[in-house]
């Protein structure tokens, strides 16, 4: 439109038009409010300001860093820092405290119970399940049956050192025979220790094939599992007589565990992680209803306990 | 292109009004005198509720009132709050407001001309005012006088009594928050919390504000009350009215002498506008700037006595009562104004929620239990063939002593239980347990039962406290097994 340099100036408002004009509707220059004026201008410094101080300019490889110094990851690790820190004298007495007089301090019990059960969700879930209930191969950890023992320092050392770690020589280490594949039994035999074992768990009642089996039994299972098939810790012989199976208590789980055998393998975090939260573990999995108590067997008694928390 | 616009110069207008500065002159009257009875009994109960003592035993604080935000626990005398029973609070607070319609319905804008903080505050400050710079025309001269030392030196005075009366009322605030002994030492040790000191140096800073430099303003322009007693007010609701069919055409003394029978009884003295606290002149009618305060009507009785005219030209009198003095009939009597049925329906109301509240407080519970079933998961099989659930018990012993009580199970004839650490072994039908005075009392609870049964068994946890059968409390829980009855 018309822009010849005669300034024409609407004349109630005495403001300059902008020389666009709609259907006899014109625009005028109204100047923008000072306090407007102003906010634009400080964030026009307020952003140059920022660009300094933080970093904002993208290089080839980096970017600015800015005088400040401060990077996300750096914001990170200060918080991760300061919640290390206020943890830090509970990890100390959890570090210091000997594992099985941990239920002695309730409040210190209650808090690595709070720990173990994060770290379980991180590291453990995969194979025992969110709650701790295991599945077929993968043992329920909230009853009252353990393979290696129950007390904290069993399940601590068992987390430390794992369960049939090749690679480790503290490991939990037992491998069954496996009597049918290697033909150390035939099938009929199988057929009566399934039904011994069947018998003694219960599940059914004695008959001619689990009398046979149970010679069976004597001779070759009792050395492991005991001679009434109690089990036994040391060798993480599963108790037979009671009503949890890790694979299934059923005759063809049970005909099949005699002729291949099984070796679950639980890996070792002694080396993944730090002896504290093995501890915390130690003492959720102590929680879940199954934990023992721990049985003192007096060998040293001129150590000295430091009780301070 | 257009011809310019032919020039408008439109008048100057001001969209903003400065305040007129209210110089309220003192009265003496049967009203003032009733306003100070207030004030005094408002402000005393707002300061020294905090200081009254009230025994409740070595396990709660001895403050009669008191809102114990950390541990979440409200006193009230011998009355204990706990968080889950906030709505007898709730239930306080619909008393406070059908009570407000009461008074509103009956006497019309009491709360604000009395009891509401602001006018009390209001009031307490202008009577600084008085004290410091005199009365009414002293005061506008200083207004108006340049400023001088002496002006200066009367201000600061002023404003620091401001900033005392200001910092007491923050300060009492917050000593309904703590033990306030132990407070007030803190809080000149610099030991007190934070949140203390902010506390009071908000409340200071409203105070002064609120109360020293807006007053009227507040009632006018910021608060919704007047808006909403106006709507609640009916034609046989007291208000403060000016009778013009009796004060009008206003005339002097003197030209009422000389003209008898053309003038109303109102000599123009402006004496109820002088008066007036909100600094508005009664004479235009019923507005929303009126705090029926009826300062103005001590103020004009005190004229009509000196005049020798009979009393009651400004009155607090009803809308209903107005039309039909104003038609020369009879008025009805203040007291059957006050008692008619919707003020009666309102007390009923506002008395049947009050003896409800009581009578809850008097019969609740000092005693719960809560079961929650751990549902991950949500049953164990036990080596010896039996079924594990386990619950999350939280008892709560609302009695501020420690008690001894028994937790038992109710059906599930041949369950067990034990708690946190125990096994199978050591389970029981019932055991006891100590739970702390006044606390919540958190058990993780084993129940044991025979794998066969019904797939869900309902069953009961029962607490009863040791020597009291009566106060035992239940909570029904199911238990789970995996295959039911086979």
């Amino acid at each position: 439109m018309s822009d010849n340099g005669d300034k024409r100036v609407d004349q109630p408002t005495g403001t300059e038009f902008v020389g666009h004009e709609w259907d006899g509707i014109e625009e005028l220059d109204t100047p923008l409010p000072r306090w407007w004026l102003i906010i634009f201008y400080g964030t026009v410094i307020w952003a140059v300001i920022w660009t300094i101080m933080y970093p904002a300019w993208p290089l080839i490889n980096s970017a600015t860093e800015g005088v400040m110094g401060w990077s996300s990851r750096g914001q990170f690790e200060q918080e991760l820092a300061a919640v290390e820190s206020e943890r830090a004298p509970i990890r100390e007495a959890l570090a210091r405290i000997p594992i099985e007089r941990l239920p002695e301090d309730s409040a210190l019990m209650d808090a690595a119970v709070r720990g173990g059960r994060s770290a379980f969700q991180v590291y453990c879930v995969q194979c025992h399940g969110s709650g701790a209930a295991g599945s077929p191969g993968y043992p329920n950890l909230n009853d009252d049956d353990w393979l290696w023992g129950g007390d904290l320092r069993a399940i601590e050392y068992t987390l430390t050192h794992g369960i049939r770690n090749p690679d480790h020589d503290e490991t939990r280490q037992s491998l069954m025979p496996a009597f049918g594949r290697d033909g150390i039994l035939d099938g009929e035999q199988i057929g009566d220790l399934t039904a011994y074992v069947r018998t003694i768990s219960g599940q059914q009642e004695p008959n001619r094939a689990a009398m046979r089996g149970r010679t069976l039994f004597t001779a070759n299972c009792a050395v492991c599992h005991g001679p009434n098939g109690g089990g036994l810790r040391e060798f993480g012989a599963p108790n037979l007589t009671d009503r949890i199976w890790l694979y299934g208590g059923d005759s063809d789980t049970i005909r099949d565990v005699i002729t291949n055998s099984r070796h679950g393998v639980m890996p070792r975090w002694g080396h993944v992680l730090d002896p504290v939260t093995i501890r915390m573990l130690a003492a959720y999995v102590h929680s879940l209803g199954g934990g023992e108590d721990f049985v003192e067997v007096a060998e040293d008694p001129g150590v000295e306990v430091d009780e301070r928390p | 292109m257009n011809a310019p616009s032919p020039v408008l110069q439109p008048p100057p207008e001001k969209l903003y009004e400065a305040r007129k500065a209210v110089h309220n002159k003192r009265i003496d009257g049967s009203f003032r005198r009733f306003k100070w009875l207030v004030m005094t009994v408002t402000l005393g109960i707002y300061y020294g509720t905090p200081w009254i003592r009230w025994d409740r035993g070595p396990y709660a604080p001895d403050q009669a009132v008191l809102v114990d935000i950390a541990n979440r626990r409200f006193y009230m005398f011998g009355i204990e709050i706990w968080p889950h029973e906030f709505y007898y609070v709730a239930g306080l607070l619909i008393m406070a407001g059908i009570g407000l319609f009461l008074v509103t319905s009956a006497v019309g804008r009491a709360w604000c001309g009395y009891t509401c903080p602001q006018t009390v505050w209001t009031d307490l400050f202008q009577h600084v005012d008085r004290f410091v710079d005199g009365d009414r025309n002293a005061r506008m001269r200083l207004d108006a006088a340049p400023w001088t030392w002496g002006k200066f030196t009367r201000r600061a005075f002023k404003w620091t009594v401001y900033l005392i009366i200001g910092f007491w009322t923050g300060g009492a605030w917050i000593m309904y928050f703590a033990d306030a002994p132990t407070l007030v030492r803190d809080f000149w040790a610099g030991e007190a919390a934070p949140a203390a000191y902010i506390a009071v140096a908000i409340l200071t800073f409203t105070t002064v504000a609120l109360g020293g430099f807006m007053r009227e303003q507040v009632c006018i322009y910021m608060c919704p009350w007047p808006r909403i007693q106006t709507a609640m007010m009916d034609e046989k609701s007291l208000t403060v009215t000016y009778k013009d069919w009796r004060g009008e055409p206003r005339g002097s003394v003197k030209k009422a002498e000389k003209n008898p029978g053309a003038f109303g009884d109102c000599i123009d003295c402006t004496q109820c506008v002088q008066v007036c606290p909100t600094g508005i002149d009664i004479r235009e009618g019923p507005q929303i700037g009126c705090i029926t305060c009826a300062l103005c009507i001590d103020a004009c009785d005190k004229v009509m006595d000196q005049i020798g005219r009979p009393r009651g030209l400004i009155d607090y009198v009803t809308l209903e009562g107005a039309e039909r003095e104003r038609a020369g009939q009879e008025t009805p009597s203040t007291l059957r104004t006050i008692f008619r049925p919707r003020t009666i329906a309102y007390f009923m109301i506002w008395g049947g929620i009050g003896l409800a509240m009581l009578f809850a407080v008097g019969t609740r519970d000092r005693l719960t239990v809560n079961a929650i079933q751990e549902r991950n998961p949500i049953y164990v099989q036990l080596s010896d063939g039996d079924v594990r659930n386990s619950f999350e018990v939280k008892i709560r012993n609302m009695e501020n002593r420690p008690r001894e009580m028994t937790l038992s199970l109710e059906g599930l004839e041949d369950g067990e239980m034990w708690a946190g650490s125990g096994s199978h072994e050591q389970g029981l039908r019932e055991f006891s347990v100590t739970v702390p005075a006044d606390q919540l009392l958190n058990t993780h609870v084993f129940v044991a039962a025979p794998y066969q049964g019904e797939q869900r068994e309902e069953f009961r946890f029962v607490v009863t406290p040791e020597g009291d059968a009566e106060a035992a409390a239940s909570e029904d829980a199911v238990f789970e097994r995996p295959g039911g009855t086979q």
